[in-house]
């Protein structure tokens, strides 16, 4: 991890799933959207809650819960959708991810970021970008472009073999 | 502001662009040439095509090309001219040209590089063909002086001049010849000169050594007016000369025709506007009016009934140019952009449609209905834009079957019908690997040797014929071959041999047919450059079916074979019906759907849980939706199946619902989802939400796959 990325990203966006409080750099975030409706897509993943659909086009939108081996996500009013823009197979896609609640904009000095520790995490921390701290809370900064990597999506076929 | 770097990258794109298609197009005509070499309307495109691009490409600084062009067109003037005679040889050295021109191009982006060699090759073959028959080629012809200016690019754009030279009567004395300064007038452009002889005394009175003439003189030109005077620079003191300029290209409104009469000669000074406007009110011709009035001569009538006409002229050949480039170029990723934006007015008009029906207000109903109206004629035309004629890719095939049967020592002939049909721009550009493959089967596996041809007592010429034509809401485009057929015990033999099907399995002709787009599936017993390695038809299988169409292959041994591409007209909106199961809707596609029919609980006892159903004496098998979408929610007592047929197979699908039909915008769900089997895409309904599209022969090959019977014989 090198100190300028560090240096430059310094604005995060919080959000809670379940009680922990998680963030994202916000350069990767277009935009957020209350949670209605969404399509699932058969023969995929649990954690692939479906598709939405954002101003005419499809974004697939993804239960980070699901994916951090919580429980999974219930509508209530707070419910959102963070819309992501990440790079899989080397292009940029945009994507949606479920949080319980989004909280807010915080900006985070690069010294406050420290590496996640290997272990007692119970998350793979190759997900994890660092640990912010705040007024005594931990963040977990997350890296969605890891999360999303071409591995991770690849289930399709996983999926159409657990069916036949 | 464009920077001048800019511009000229812009410049040299739309170049490669346009060179792209000029090069297209020399290619048909070369290839039309080639059988009627004596058509001069053809001998014109080539040399027309081969014209632009020196001229575009030297503008743009492919010089190489320019130069290199600029011999092969030097070749096709001679023909023009009728000093050289179109020749199979000259047809081949041209196509190698044109290769070569568009290896140039290609290298210009780095992609290959150009073997100045073979660029070298075909200027020599082609001096040894012009030398050889150039020996007449000394009378040089005034009708491509005239057309010096442009090429030597002397300056943008025909400027046509009204002059008047009016030499005093002592010109002669200088020695001086009038008529010299008047052809070089003439040399410059498109030239009518009038000689006003009113002057002439008469022959007794008359004296030869002065000079009683003046010319009109309409000029049409790229020359500057400065170059016009110029020519009379050492009788500028012997003679009035007036030049104007009286029609301009980019100034002129196409609505107007040029002035009348009247207008030119009162704008010559030569009459005066009451006067003639006082003798308008008599029924007779402005000009017969002045010269019976002798206010004018005929002289000057004549000069201005030539200027007319020769501005009429003029223009009339400028509209025509204007006319054959009544087209703009638009980029495909803009009118993609459009087509996205009709596919979200669809979907909004759809909510205002539905938010209408249930308001039931008759202001807002019938608002909603005018933009429903709206939103379907843009559609429409939308999809208009998109459509082009396939005549394009045919054309591109006719080179493909020349080139093919001379490396495989067969004689060969393409015919085509229907060119003129139209699809969309995607699914042309789909079609045409498809087209290769099945176009090289044809000439490699299909049609046979001459002499083999002959012993079967068939013409030694074979022939591929390439059709489109339209079919309700689908393009059907077919090619037929004459040649030998296809072999179903062989493919039957080969089949099993690649462990494709089971020894004893029965299989009718079709299901046998259908065996050569399998992977890895070649009958032939030799492999050549051509084809034999098995890759390709499963290529066309796959490419038919990625655009929604269907292959069908009829064939007859020893009298040739029919391969049939059925093909959706658009990719981007279909018909389709919506259904429901438990909360979720999914979207069929109505070009699959015969019917709808009911089923119930009882239904289902009756066949003992086997899926299948007696629809009026059919059997027909069915796939519970419900099922292999994995959904978990409790049946209704009455379901509903969606009867489809796909390459001659009915399946139905069970559902709980039959909501009704939906214009589907069809949206892709990209690339995270790229390997979901059983569905093609998605849409936005009404309410905002997002429906399924049902990959109806998917789902039915991805069912059949799994059932253990057909498990063990289809190894993929």
């Amino acid at each position: 991890m090198s100190a300028v990325a560090e240096a430059e990203a310094t604005q995060y966006l919080t959000f809670k799933l379940e009680d922990e409080m998680f963030a994202l750099d916000i350069s990767k975030v277009r935009e957020v959207l209350e949670f209605s409706s969404v399509t699932k897509v058969p023969r995929t993943p649990e954690f692939m809650r479906g598709v939405i659909n954002l101003r005419g086009s499809v974004v697939p939108v993804v239960d980070l819960r699901l994916k951090f081996g919580m429980t999974r996500t219930e509508k209530t009013v707070n419910t959102c959708v963070i819309i992501v823009e990440v790079s899989f197979e080397n292009e940029s896609m945009v994507l949606g991810a479920l949080a319980d609640s989004v909280q807010e904009v915080i900006e985070l000095e690069p010294e406050k970021i420290e590496p996640a520790p290997n272990i007692g995490m119970q998350l793979r921390t190759d997900f994890i970008k660092g640990m912010g701290k705040r007024d005594e809370e931990f963040i977990i900064i997350l890296d969605i472009d890891k999360i999303f990597t071409a591995d991770e999506l690849a289930f399709a076929q996983e999926a159409s073999q657990s069916a036949s | 502001m464009i920077g001048e770097d800019d511009g000229l990258a812009a410049g040299r794109e739309a170049f490669k662009e346009e060179a792209a298609e000029l090069l297209a197009e020399l290619e048909t005509s070369l290839l039309e040439l080639e059988e009627n070499p004596t058509d001069e309307d053809l001998i014109g495109r080539v040399f027309r095509a081969m014209h632009t691009v020196k001229g575009s490409g030297a503008m743009f600084g492919f010089d190489d090309i320019a130069e290199f062009t600029h011999e092969v067109e030097t070749a096709f003037d001679m023909v023009r001219m009728g000093k050289l005679a179109v020749s199979k040889e000259l047809t081949n050295l041209t196509l190698r040209a044109r290769d070569q021109i568009r290896t140039m191009i290609e290298a210009s982006e780095g992609k290959t590089t150009v073997d100045h060699n073979v660029s070298k090759e075909i200027i020599d073959s082609l001096q040894v063909l012009t030398r050889g028959s150039s020996v007449s080629a000394a009378g040089q012809e005034p009708e491509t002086e005239t057309r010096k200016p442009s090429d030597s690019g002397d300056i943008t754009h025909a400027v046509t001049y009204r002059i008047r030279f009016k030499p005093f009567a002592d010109l002669f004395i200088t020695g001086t010849n009038p008529i010299l300064l008047i052809n070089e007038l003439r040399q410059m452009g498109n030239c009518m000169v009038v000689a006003q002889t009113d002057a002439i005394p008469h022959l007794e009175e008359f004296n030869p050594e002065s000079c009683a003439t003046y010319w009109d003189i309409i000029l049409t030109t790229t020359h500057s007016s400065n170059a016009i005077k110029d020519v009379f620079i050492f009788v500028d003191d012997m003679c009035d000369i007036h030049v104007e300029v009286i029609d301009e290209e980019g100034e002129y409104d196409e609505d107007e025709g040029y002035m009348k009469l009247g207008q030119i000669l009162a704008a010559r000074g030569d009459v005066k506007i009451d006067e003639l406007k006082k003798l308008l009110g008599k029924q007779k011709k402005v000009g017969e009016i002045l010269v019976d009035a002798g206010i004018v001569d005929s002289g000057h009538i004549k000069s201005a009934l030539a200027e007319q006409q020769h501005v009429k002229e003029v223009r009339e050949q400028r509209q025509k140019s204007t006319d054959s480039a009544a087209s703009i170029r638009v980029p495909s990723d803009r009118l993609d952009k459009l087509v996205d934006l009709v596919g979200e007015l669809v979907t909004v008009q759809a909510r205002l449609s539905q938010t209408a029906a249930i308001d039931a207000q008759a202001v807002l109903t019938s608002i909603a209905e005018e933009v429903e109206r709206l939103t379907w004629e843009l559609r429409d035309s939308m999809m208009s834009i998109r459509m082009l004629p396939i005549g394009t890719t045919f054309s591109k095939f006719k080179r493909l079957v020349r080139d093919l049967s001379i490396d495989l020592g067969k004689e060969i002939q393409m015919t085509t019908d229907g060119a003129e049909t139209e699809l969309d721009k995607t699914v042309i550009e789909k079609l045409n690997d498809p087209l290769v493959h099945i176009i090289r089967n044809s000439i490699d596996h299909g049609i046979e040797k001459p002499d083999v041809r002959e012993a079967a007592g068939k013409p030694r010429m074979g022939t591929v014929h390439l059709s489109a034509g339209h079919a309700g809401a689908n393009v059907l485009i077919k090619i037929e071959d004459d040649g030998a057929g296809l072999d179903k015990d062989r493919i039957l033999k080969k089949a099993i041999d690649n462990g494709l099907i089971a020894p004893d399995a029965e299989l009718s002709e079709k299901e046998i047919f259908g065996m050569i787009f399998a992977p890895g599936f070649s009958t032939a017993q030799t492999i050549t450059n051509v084809s034999g390695r098995g890759v390709g038809m499963d290529v066309v299988k796959k490419n038919i079916d990625a655009l929604r169409g269907l292959v069908e292959v009829k064939s007859k041994k020893g009298t040739g074979t029919t391969i049939t591409l059925r093909l959706p007209l658009t990719l981007a909106i279909i018909d389709g019906l919506l259904v429901k199961i438990a909360d979720e809707v999914f979207v069929i596609p109505l070009a699959v759907v015969e019917e709808c029919v009911e089923l119930t609980k009882k239904d289902i006892e009756r066949t003992h849980g086997r899926h299948v159903s007696n629809v009026r004496g059919n059997l027909i098998p069915y796939i519970r939706l419900r099922e292999h979408f994995l959904i978990d929610a409790e049946e209704p007592e009455m379901e509903q199946i969606v009867i489809t047929e796909v390459e001659d197979k009915k399946v139905g699908f069970v559902v709980d619902y039959v909501i009704g039909e939906h214009q589907t915008v069809i949206k892709t769900l990209g690339r995270v989802f790229k390997d979901i089997s059983g569905v093609s895409g998605a849409t936005i309904l009404g309410d905002g939400t997002v429906a399924l599209i049902v990959d109806i022969p998917n789902l039915v090959r991805s069912v059949e796959r799994h059932e253990p019977v057909a498990a063990d014989t289809v190894g993929v």
